[in-house]
């Protein structure tokens, strides 16, 4: 501290009344401020409680573990039934809506990267179609756009006895898409170990080969032996064991299709339009971030006979990604929470299970909006906080 | 989009008008704050034909939408001081509880955890209504217990949804439920082919079918899997207002019980010895002093808004659209349920 660095033999500063210190002004103000925000909010959340309470309405969060006695329409990753609690239920529309987001996220990205390219290329075709996909897309709103996929991609669809048959194992139609679902068998382990392993031996190779580029200049072509590695290792494993996996194929019973894995069309419509969406949004960013490094830079490049498809991937991307991420994470963010108006199309996330369902049978609107909010900001704050350490990573390092 | 937003706000208007208003409760809130606006602020459905629908010109009208215009002819003497809210069935409890609006006349079941836990009082019952099935005719399906496997359209946060659940439970049967915030989204599906099966109120059924692209390719199955007694909400600590929206309809009953209609009304004002009527045209007695209101109450609702047949007929009845038989909704005297207390 500053007075700490007051050599010895200097005169100490002159004592000054409490009132004038500067330092415990601040204090006295910053505690004001804090008090009076902490009884603002104590006096909002008694009142609350006061009122709900006088007028009969239920509160608490006991009706967690009430038995909810509704269904939900779609459960991947869990097995729900009437019977399961209110508390379950969240956490079916919980693991819905990061699905949604998770799928539309990695979607969004892809199209955002190569339209983001695609609208820069020299070719006319090309940037044209790129520009007017980013224009339809970014000036249409989102509702609009799910009930477009959600609707149209509906009617269009045969219903489940004339379903479109692609090679007898996946089947499409207006109840959604249906794929053959893997079923691992005893052995199937160590396919899983040799995929493991592959992955580590990519890791290691990509540091290696770094390595050596730097020291010697000598390229080394990783991506192809890391195709090959992971590949050629798991299928080593499967043949030694005997193909330890069958698949379990979907059929015609009844009213539709039973058995392998279901895609219903509130997910696919969902997800196909928040990542075309969002993918118009990164599009724009990836221009702006590849129009930002200078153009000194490619031509630099060129000199020293570098490829056109290494100065992108070597000069270009990485110092257009300083500029892509920070935009980028807040489209992420913005995918996440557009993934609430799923409930416009009944795909059961947590808006429509828990702040819809559950909020209509128990009527505790505060309680249940609380935590529907505490969700979202939840995910929000992991994606900003993961981004800002991979933006870090990416900062410019200075040598 | 609006609809998420609109459920939002009025989520967190819950939150804020209960934290906002502090005023001691006192002898009526609801009866108070409606006086002081002058109208009543009544919540209706979002387009169901029949009971509360808006037309052309945006006038609604409906069996729901003559409850709360008779409120406002026995409160004020003028039936169309009503403004109404569109709400979706998910939004109806948050907009009532939070004061949003005055009334609910929104086709709502009334069941136990509605009347107590939801700070709400059911003020009657207007309608008697079971859930049934509706199918396409091609499916071939006889009755709903052939209906194991099936995809099934209907409203989120409905009565509708826990006894669909329920029955496919209780006959050992599976189902896939696609749950719609909106009647018309669920419509819309459905008609689309994206369920086998569209599970609502019958009476709902018979009305969302008009708006079916081809009516006639629909059939509605026989079983009744529930009762669905459909009624008027108030909210709690307003026992005067809770009268009056009660006694309203009761009086459109009572009225058809003892003959009384708008056409005939001043007829049988000047003319009727009958203490019952001469009680109900408020000639004789004092009802409207015990409810706070004019003593011509009572003749203000038959005479604009009409007795219960006459609104049945007019919007329900066989030559609507809708086209319902009056079924359980016949007077008790005439093999129905349909029995209000002695208006005296």
């Amino acid at each position: 501290m500053a007075v700490d660095s007051i050599p010895q033999d200097q005169p100490a500063p002159p004592k000054v009344a409490l009132i004038n210190d500067p330092r415990a002004r601040a204090l006295f103000f910053q505690v004001l401020v804090l008090g009076s925000i902490l009884i603002f909010g104590g006096i909002i959340i008694n009142n609350t409680m006061d009122n709900l309470a006088s007028q009969g309405i239920a509160s608490g969060f006991g009706f967690l573990n009430t038995t909810a006695g509704f269904a939900i329409g779609y459960s991947p990753f869990l097995e729900y039934s009437e019977e399961n609690t209110y508390g379950y239920a969240l956490l079916v529309g919980l693991l819905n809506t990061l699905l949604v987001a998770f799928i539309g996220v990695v979607f969004a990205t892809v199209i955002g990267f190569i339209m983001g390219v695609a609208r820069l290329s020299k070719n006319w075709l090309i940037s044209t179609l790129a520009l007017i996909y980013i224009e339809m897309m970014r000036n249409v709103p989102l509702l609009l756009q799910i009930f477009v996929w959600y609707f149209g991609v509906l009617r269009a669809l045969p219903g489940p006895r004339q379903s479109v048959d692609l090679a007898g194992t996946i089947f499409v139609n207006n109840r959604g898409m249906f794929v053959p679902a893997p079923v691992f068998e005893a052995g199937f382990g160590l396919v899983t170990a040799a995929f493991i392993i592959a992955i580590v031996g990519i890791v290691v190779l990509a540091k290696w080969a770094k390595q050596r580029m730097e020291l010697t200049g000598q390229p080394f072509p990783v991506f192809w032996t890391s195709l090959g590695l992971i590949i050629v290792l798991p299928l080593l494993a499967a043949a030694i064991m005997g193909f330890p996996m069958g698949w379990d194929y979907a059929e015609l019973q009844g009213f539709n299709f039973q058995g392998g894995a279901e895609l219903p069309p509130e997910l696919v419509s969902l997800a196909l339009a928040l990542s075309t969406y969002t993918g118009a949004f990164i599009a724009e960013i990836v221009r702006a971030g590849i129009q930002s490094v200078s153009h000194g830079q490619t031509e630099a490049a060129y000199a020293l006979g570098v490829k056109p498809g290494v100065t992108l991937r070597l000069v270009v991307i990485p110092q257009a990604l300083r500029v892509i991420i920070p935009p980028l994470t807040s489209q992420y963010l913005n995918l996440t929470k557009n993934s609430s108006l799923a409930a416009a199309i009944a795909y059961p996330d947590i808006i429509l299970v828990f702040a819809g369902t559950v909020l209509m049978q128990t009527g505790q609107a505060v309680e249940i909006i609380a935590i529907a909010m505490g969700f979202y900001l939840l995910v929000s704050l992991i994606i900003s906080m993961f981004m800002n350490w991979y933006n870090k990573k990416m900062a410019l390092v200075e040598r | 989009m609006k609809k998420t937003i609109t459920a939002f706000a009025a989520a967190t208007a819950a939150a804020l008008v209960t934290t906002a208003i502090v005023a001691p409760a006192s002898a009526g809130p609801v009866l108070d704050r409606v006086k002081a606006k002058g109208f009543i602020q009544c919540g209706v459905s979002q387009g169901v034909p029949g009971f509360s629908n808006p037309d052309e010109k945006g006038a609604w009208s409906g069996l729901d939408v003559d409850v709360c215009r008779a409120t406002a002819a026995a409160l004020f003497g003028d039936a169309s001081k009503v403004k109404y809210t569109p709400l979706s069935s998910k939004e109806r409890f948050t907009a009532l509880q939070s004061g949003e609006i005055d009334m609910l006349s929104r086709n709502t079941t009334w069941t136990l955890v509605r009347d107590t836990a939801l700070g709400m009082n059911f003020a009657g019952v207007a309608y008697y209504d079971g859930q049934g099935f509706m199918v396409r005719k091609s499916l071939g399906v006889k009755t709903a217990l052939e209906l194991d496997g099936a995809s099934v359209c209907t409203n989120l946060g409905t009565t509708t949804e826990l006894n669909l659940s329920d029955y496919f439970r209780a006959n050992g049967m599976k189902f896939k439920g696609v749950f719609f915030e909106k009647a018309d989204e669920v419509v819309a599906a459905y008609d689309a082919g994206r369920c086998d099966v569209y599970t609502t109120d019958q009476s709902a059924l018979a009305a969302q079918r008009t708006k079916m692209k081809n009516p006639a390719e629909h059939q509605v199955l026989p079983e009744i899997i529930s009762k669905e007694p459909l009624g008027p909400v108030v909210p709690h600590a307003d026992d005067q207002w809770f009268d009056l929206v009660k006694w309203s309809l009761n009086v459109m009953i009572e009225a058809e019980e003892l003959g009384l209609s708008s056409a005939n009304i001043d007829q049988m004002k000047a003319e009727s010895k009958n203490p019952g009527i001469r009680r109900m045209v408020g000639v004789e007695g004092d009802t409207g002093k015990n409810l706070g209101v004019d003593n011509n109450w009572s003749y203000n609702i038959i005479k604009q808004v009409g007795n219960y047949g006459e609104v049945f007929e007019r919007h329900l009845g066989e030559n609507t659209p809708v086209g319902l038989p009056r079924g359980l909704n016949k007077l008790w005297s005439k093999g129905g349920i349909l029995y209000a207390p002695p208006v005296r």
